[in-house]
C-alpha cells in the first residue's frame, strides 16, 4: 500500500537521512568519550592506592606481557597490579555494568523510574539466597560450583516475585506501591539474614560480608565466574531496544504493535534479576547503581534505549570503578564497604527523584 | 467477504455481564461507528474486536480466521489500534514514537532501514508534524499527541483502524482535524475504520456505519442516519433531544431539548 502525498520525495528522503545520521553521529562520540574515559580510569586507578605508581609506570607494567616489550617495574609492583589491582578494576567493571544494565532493563519494562534491583528487594534476596546456600549447601557436591550463583539467583526471583505480587491490585501497579513492596520485602528479608547471621557462628563474617559489599581481596577467578552472566545477560538485554522502547507506549499499546507484552516482561526481568543476582553472588549488596546510573544517562542523551542501554552499561562500570577507588583508599590503610560509598551518593539522589516525581504528578515523565 | 465478522460475543468480567450476545460483520472499507452511553461496553467491545481481550463467549473472526489464531505481530500489520493509553511517558521524539509504528514490520534483529524511513518522513509530512518532528513528544499540547499517535497507527499501514474515543479532551479545532485526517486517509486508502464517538454529532458526520449500544446489547445498527433517530437515540441517553438536519451537510444532529 502506498500512502499518496503531493510532496518533493527527494528532499523528504534527503532530509530524513540527514537526522539518522546526525543521531548516529551523536551516539558515536559519547561511545567513544565514555569509553575513553573507561580507560582513563583503569589507568588512574591502577596508580591510586596505599603504594603510589605513576601512570606511566602502571601503563608500562600493564604491557609487560606483551611480546617483545621490556620488562618494567619491579617484581612487587608487577604483584600490586597484575594480582591485586587489576583484578578488583574489572571486577568493579564487570559488576557495575551488570547492576547498571539491569536498572535500565527495570525500570524500562516495568515503565517505573523507581524501580532497581536493589530497591525492588532483589538483590537483598539474592544475598539470602547466597548465605543459605553458604551455610547450609557449601559441602554438596552435586552443584559444586554452581550452588552460590543458583541460589542467589532464586533468592532474587523470588523477592521479584513477592514484590510484584504485593503492588499489583486490580491489575495496576503505583509506582510508589512498588517501592512500599520492596521496603516490607527489605525488612523481612534483612531480619531473615540477621538471623541467619546470629546462628551461623564462625561463618558470620561471610554473611555480614554480603550484607555490606566489597570488592576486597577478590582475584581473576572471582572476574572470570561473573563473565559468562556478563556476556550473555547484557547481550540479551541490548538485543531488545525495540521492545523496551515501545512498551514506553504503555502495555495495551505495545500489545497493539505486536509485542508479546507478558513474554517480553517475563524474560526481561528474569536477565535482569539473573545479572543481579550473579554480582551479588560475588561482591554482595551494592545498591543504587542500577537507579543513578539509567537517570543520569536518560538526562544526557535521552530515553532512546538503542543508546540508552549501552552506555548506561559503560558509565555504571565507570562509576562502581570510582566508588571503589574511593572506598580502598578514602581512609588510608582501612577499607570501606563499596555499598556505603554508593548509598552516600545514591541515597540523596532517589530522594530528589521520589519528590521530583511527586511535585509532576504520577503520569509525568520519568 | 466479510472484514471483520462478530458471532454471539458475550463478556463477563465476574462482577457482571460487559457485553451481551453481539453479532454483527463489517465489509472492507467501511466507515463504522459505534455509539452508547457510559457503560454500555463499547471500549470492552473494541478491545474483543482488535484481539487484545478473549471474550467469555463467541467469536471474532478477521478476514475469515479467528483474531486470537494470530500471531501478534500479523495482526498488527492489518490492524491499528489507537486507545486512550498510548502515549509515551517518556520524552522521546516525535519521530521515535512515530517510528515505533513500524515495530510489527521489523524483522528479528534488525532496526528501521530506510524504507521506514520514507514511510515515517511521509506520515510525518501528512499529518503537518514534519516541523516538530525533534520535539519531545511530552511538550506537545494533548491535541497534537493524539496527532502523534495517528501518526504511529498510519506509519504501521494497517488495512483497518480502531480508535477509540479519538477526540476526547480535545477542543473543537484539534477534533474536526483528527477526525479529517482520519476521513482523508480512509477515502484515499480505503482503509477501514471502527470508532467508538462519545459525541453523536461527529458520529452522524463522520460514519457511514453506526453500532448502538445500550448495556452490552445492540440496540440499533444499520446506516448513520437510520440508527441516529430521535426517539431511540432520547430513550437510550435518558435525555431530551431534539433532532435537526444540518444545514448544509445534511446529516443528522441533536440539540439538547431543555436546559
Amino acid at each position: 500500500m502506498v500512502w499518496k502525498v503531493s510532496l518533493k520525495p527527494y528532499t523528504l528522503i534527503y532530509s530524513s537521512k540527514m537526522t539518522t545520521d546526525k543521531k548516529r553521529t551523536k551516539h558515536l562520540i559519547w561511545t567513544g568519550g565514555l569509553l575513553s574515559l573507561l580507560l582513563l580510569s583503569i589507568l588512574a586507578s591502577m596508580s591510586i592506592g596505599s603504594v603510589h605508581l605513576p601512570i606511566g609506570l602502571s601503563l608500562r607494567i600493564l604491557l609487560n606481557y606483551l611480546p617483545f616489550m621490556p620488562q618494567a617495574g619491579t617484581p612487587v609492583q608487577n604483584a600490586i597490579v597484575w594480582d591485586l589491582r587489576l583484578p578488583r578494576i574489572f571486577l568493579a567493571i564487570v559488576v557495575g555494568a551488570m547492576l547498571s544494565a539491569s536498572g535500565v532493563a527495570f525500570q524500562g519494562i516495568l515503565r517505573n523510574p523507581l524501580a532497581d534491583p536493589y530497591i525492588l528487594g532483589v538483590s537483598v534476596g539474592a544475598a539470602l539466597g547466597a548465605a543459605t546456600s553458604i551455610l547450609f549447601f557449601q559441602n554438596t557436591s552435586f552443584l559444586g560450583q554452581l550452588s552460590l550463583p543458583l541460589f542467589s539467583f532464586a533468592g532474587g526471583v523470588i523477592s521479584l516475585v513477592l514484590v510484584l505480587v504485593l503492588s499489583e491490585y486490580h491489575g495496576r501497579r503505583e509506582r510508589e506501591s512498588l517501592i512500599l513492596a520492596g521496603v516490607v520485602l527489605q525488612s523481612f528479608v534483612g531480619a531473615f539474614l540477621s538471623f541467619l547471621i546470629a546462628i551461623a557462628g564462625h561463618q558470620m563474617q561471610e554473611i555480614v560480608f554480603w550484607m555490606m559489599g566489597s570488592l576486597a581481596n577478590r582475584s581473576w577467578s572471582d572476574v572470570a565466574i561473573l563473565i559468562p552472566y556478563f556476556v550473555l545477560g547484557i547481550s540479551y538485554l541490548l538485543l531488545q531496544y525495540h521492545d523496551l522502547n515501545v512498551i514506553a507506549l504503555g502495555e495495551r499499546a505495545a500489545t497493539h504493535l505486536g509485542m508479546e507484552v507478558e513474554k517480553k516482561k517475563i524474560w526481561t526481568l528474569v536477565v535482569g534479576t539473573l545479572l543481579t543476582a550473579a554480582a551479588v553472588s560475588v561482591v554482595g549488596i551494592i545498591g543504587f547503581v542500577g537507579l543513578i546510573v539509567p537517570h543520569l544517562m536518560r538526562l544526557l542523551v535521552g530515553p532512546d534505549h538503542r543508546i540508552l542501554l549501552p552506555l548506561s552499561t559503560v558509565v555504571g562500570a565507570i562509576f562502581l570503578l570510582w566508588s571503589d577507588t574511593i572506598a580502598r583508599t578514602i581512609i588510608p590503610s582501612q577499607e570501606l564497604p563499596i555499598g556505603v560509598i554508593t548509598a552516600f551518593v545514591g541515597a540523596p539522589f532517589f530522594a530528589y527523584l521520589l519528590k521530583k516525581g511527586l511535585r509532576r504528578g504520577k503520569r509525568e515523565s520519568f | 467477504m466479510n472484514l471483520f465478522e462478530v458471532t454471539g460475543v458475550s463478556q463477563d468480567y465476574g462482577w457482571g455481564q460487559v457485553l451481551n450476545d453481539i453479532s454483527f460483520h463489517l465489509a472492507e472499507g467501511e466507515n463504522f461507528g459505534i455509539i452508547g452511553p457510559n457503560g454500555s461496553g463499547k471500549s470492552t467491545l473494541i478491545r474483543v474486536i482488535s484481539g487484545l481481550l478473549s471474550p467469555s463467549q463467541g467469536e471474532v473472526r478477521f478476514r475469515g480466521k479467528p483474531v486470537h489464531t494470530y500471531r501478534k505481530k500479523e495482526l498488527a500489520r492489518q490492524i491499528a489500534v489507537l486507545e486512550q493509553e498510548g502515549t509515551a511517558l517518556l520524552p522521546f521524539s516525535v519521530k521515535d514514537v512515530v517510528a515505533m509504528g513500524r515495530y510489527p514490520w521489523l524483522k528479528l534483529f534488525s532496526d528501521i532501514n530506510s524504507e521506514d524511513e520514507r514511510i515515517i518522513a511521509e506520515v510525518l509530512k501528512t499529518l503537518g508534524l514534519w516541523e516538530v518532528r525533534a520535539k519531545p513528544v511530552n511538550t506537545l499540547s494533548g491535541g497534537q499527541r493524539q496527532l502523534v499517535s495517528l501518526a504511529r497507527a498510519m506509519a504501521q499501514q494497517p488495512s483497518a483502524l480502531i480508535l477509540d474515543e479519538p477526540t476526547t479532551y480535545l477542543d473543537i479545532g484539534h477534533q474536526v482535524l483528527v477526525m479529517q485526517h482520519v476521513r482523508r486517509w480512509y477515502m484515499e486508502q480505503g482503509i477501514t475504520v471502527i470508532m467508538v464517538l462519545h459525541d453523536l454529532n461527529l458520529a452522524g458526520q463522520y460514519c457511514d456505519q453506526l453500532l448502538l449500544l445500550e448495556q452490552g446489547q445492540i440496540r440499533a445498527w444499520g446506516k448513520a442516519a437510520e440508527v441516529l433517530d430521535e426517539g431511540t437515540i432520547t430513550s437510550v441517553y435518558r435525555t431530551g433531544l431534539i433532532k435537526v438536519n444540518h444545514p448544509v451537510l445534511g446529516v443528522p444532529q441533536f440539540l439538547l431539548a431543555s436546559v
